[in-house]
């Protein structure tokens, strides 16, 4: 904030020739005290809102979480419940839709399981061994390595053949599953996109169409498509005997439409924020490797994936926060079905809502909440800073 | 940043691929080009199809392979005007004003954060939320409300002027840009409940303005962290030459900031008419039918007799036309105004 201030008000009028009459003094002195607060008026609407419609309903909805409300006429009566509404959903009866049914992993789950865990006892000694420690740091790391080993605990016990995921690792599914496919996707038609081709152009508008879509809306338009006798790919069901089966009675094939659509919408938003990063990166570094004799694999690998890494970080972040809130597609696609397999945490919240228990649902928000926020701030601190500094 | 003002004329023989290679980008180009402009197609063939053309499996060309008819759409247009008409005038009006407010404080505040210091007092804070918390409980002890707003704000001046000065630990403008765009972290669902009620006290649920607050409050992070990488790249000296000819700092941002960031402008602009236009779990809260938006009659549209896909098909399509048009047309300031805000971060 260097810059701040540099700009003065402006310097006082009135030393004209004719002495300013009483009422254009006093409009100048208004004008003058006006531009002093003009740091005040600029941002305070802006703070005074996020304050009012994001602060304190988080606070109220924090203590709704707490209570139990029932609606009564003319308006509710609260009683507090302390944590019982967190307690259900958690141990309660609410724990097989939350986190879902618990069964033993497969071996297979056990050595996932297990190989988490050792990396993150790995990534613990790493830290130590740097001889940079910090009592922050190293309390945000232990929290995040039980984080992630408990998160990792809980998928290989619901993902395992006789559990079931509930809302959580559901949520968890899209977000990562959507991510990496986006990402990838979009890094790679990105990258042929950032090539002297006739017709970039073209492809770069229509690439950008699925993100302006409504999901509501792509969410039907997936319906349509993924019906298997009725929608355009019926030949290919029809061929592989499948004409009357339904992706939707099927929990994995549920997901996978609810991924596939997420996905068709959202890789534009990687695509053009990469191809637009990557047209303003410098060229001399790739002309010198050029000369040099450098193959294609080595110049993306060395010296355009560098470059991009901090943008491409910042992307993946703002899909995180944002690919937590998905809502729309599940809920208008398989209506959450079948049973709850399809539900993401959002949509958990409003099917409590819509039972009338208001408290639970806002215990649903704020685990949604504590989640995002333990990821996103995981995420910001260990690894978008490592991916930044190694740029 | 600066690579971003001034655009490099680009060599472009070192990323001319060889014509293998180039057949060999094609190929994945065209492949994703039709996995975004099938469904696409399907959309505007099914809206053209009769209820038997669907239910009688699959037709892909209208002409050859089924006459196409326009009963859908005379049906969306005529035989329920107003249940369409309603909607789209209800998310026309709540998208374009919502965007319009959010445009205006965001940016006033993004402009802010860039050119003013600020030094709120940690003190000052804590104890305004303190006096907030109290006010709540008070509330919910069954205190009238007015009676408890008042009471706080009167604690909270006279704790501000005699406790509040020791504290002189203070915040910086980064910590209040972070406070704000740290909001869009923020579920909707988790802030939606206390809102709906908030709504329901003042008799303003199934409302524009119900939305158009709770959207302008949901969108305002965003412009705030786009707007303000953008004004940072805003050279500062004409700012001064303003100041010097005595022109206000209103004025200065009115007439030389904001024609100056035009570019980011638009790209912000439709990020967040796009983000209002398909807004879903809000309006799911917060209206039932007066001030219902497209999305919500979309939604709505599983009918008892099981989907009907041509009808749905034409609310799609006329729901989408206005917003592909606009990002068609500004293709370019939106890839340009996203890369600014993802590289600073």
């Amino acid at each position: 904030m260097s810059v701040a201030d540099r700009t003065q008000g402006p310097t006082p009028r009135g030393s004209g020739l004719e002495p300013p009459s009483a009422l254009s003094r006093s409009l100048d002195a208004l004008a003058a005290r006006l531009n002093r607060r003009a740091g005040t008026a600029f941002l305070l609407p802006g703070v005074l809102v996020v304050l009012f419609l994001s602060i304190f309903p988080l606070i109220v909805s924090l203590y709704i979480s707490l209570v139990r409300l029932k609606f009564v006429k003319g308006g509710f009566e609260l009683t507090f419940v302390g944590f019982a509404n967190y307690a259900k959903l958690l141990v309660g009866i609410d724990h097989v839709h939350f986190l879902g049914l618990l069964a033993n992993p497969s071996p297979l789950g056990w050595l996932v399981f297990g190989l988490v865990v050792v990396s993150q006892v790995v990534l613990l000694v790493q830290y130590f061994r740097t001889g940079k420690v910090s009592v922050a740091g190293t309390v945000g790391r232990i929290v995040v390595a039980l984080g992630v080993s408990a998160g990792a605990w809980l998928i290989v016990h619901t993902l395992s053949p006789a559990g079931r995921p509930g809302t959580v690792v559901v949520t968890l599914l899209y977000v990562f599953v959507g991510i990496i496919v986006q990402y990838l996707l979009g890094l790679g038609l990105a990258l042929l996109c950032a090539q002297h081709l006739p017709g970039r152009r073209f492809f770069r508008v229509v690439f950008l169409l699925p993100m302006m879509i409504t999901p509501v809306g792509v969410a039907y338009l997936f319906r349509m498509l993924t019906d298997t006798s009725k929608g355009p790919f019926y030949p290919i069901w029809n061929a592989l005997g499948l004409a009357n089966t339904s992706w939707v009675t099927n929990p994995w094939g549920a997901r996978a439409a609810v991924m596939i659509g997420d996905i068709w919408q959202w890789t534009p938003f990687m695509f053009i924020v990469l191809v637009a990063a990557l047209e303003s990166q410098s060229v001399e570094p790739v002309e010198a490797a050029v000369v040099d004799g450098a193959s294609r694999w080595q110049i993306f690998w060395e010296i355009t994936l560098p470059e991009i890494l901090p943008v491409s970080s910042t992307l993946i972040l703002i899909r995180l926060i944002e690919a937590f809130k998905i809502v729309d597609l599940p809920n208008v696609m398989t209506n959450g079905g079948p049973g709850t397999a399809t539900e993401s945490l959002t949509l958990h919240a409003y099917t409590i809502w819509r039972t009338l228990d208001i408290g639970g649902s806002a215990a649903v928000a704020y685990m949604l909440l504590l989640i995002v926020t333990f990821i996103g701030v995981a995420y910001a601190n260990l690894i978008r800073q490592r991916l930044v500094e190694r740029a | 940043m600066s690579f971003l003002m001034k655009r490099r004329r680009r060599n472009w023989s070192i990323f001319t691929p060889s014509p293998v290679g180039m057949v060999l980008s094609y190929l994945p180009l065209l492949g994703w080009a039709f996995v975004v402009l099938f469904p696409l197609y399907w959309l505007v063939v099914t809206s053209l199809k009769l209820p038997i053309d669907v239910d009688s499996g699959p037709f892909y060309v209208p002409f050859v392979d089924f006459k196409p008819s326009l009963h859908a759409w005379h049906y969306i247009f005529y035989d329920l005007r107003n249940d369409t008409f309603r909607p789209y005038w209800n998310t026309v009006v709540v998208s374009l004003t919502s965007t319009a407010l959010a445009l205006s404080l965001g940016s006033a505040a993004a402009y802010a954060l860039t050119r003013f210091t600020y030094r709120p007092r940690l003190g000052a804070i804590l104890t305004f939320m303190g006096c907030a918390i109290l006010a709540i409980i008070a509330v919910n002890l069954r205190v009238p409300w007015q009676i408890a707003v008042v009471a706080a704000i009167a604690l909270f001046i006279i704790l501000l002027t005699t406790i509040g000065r020791r504290f002189k630990r203070a915040l910086g403008n980064n910590d209040i840009a972070f406070w704000m765009i740290s909001q869009r972290m923020l579920p909707p669902v988790a802030v939606v409940i206390p809102i709906y009620v908030l709504f329901q006290r003042l008799d303003l649920l199934d409302t524009w303005a119900a939305l158009i607050i709770t959207y302008v409050a949901a969108n305002l992070p965003m412009v705030v962290w786009l707007m303000r990488d953008y004004f940072q790249s805003v050279p500062i000296e004409l700012e001064e030459c303003a100041a010097i000819d005595g022109a206000s700092r209103y004025r200065t941002f009115w007439s030389i900031v904001l024609p100056l960031s035009l570019p980011g402008l638009v790209a912000t602009f439709l990020f967040v008419l796009v983000f209002a236009w398909n807004e879903y779990l809000l309006a799911l809260f917060l209206t039932s039918a007066k001030a219902q938006t497209l999305p919500l009659t979309i939604a709505a549209q599983n009918a008892t007799r099981g989907p009907q896909w041509w009808y749905m098909s034409v609310l799609i399509l006329i729901m989408i036309i206005p917003v592909i048009g606009m990002a068609i047309a500004l293709e370019r300031y939106i890839a340009r105004g996203l890369l600014i805000g993802a590289i600073k971060g």
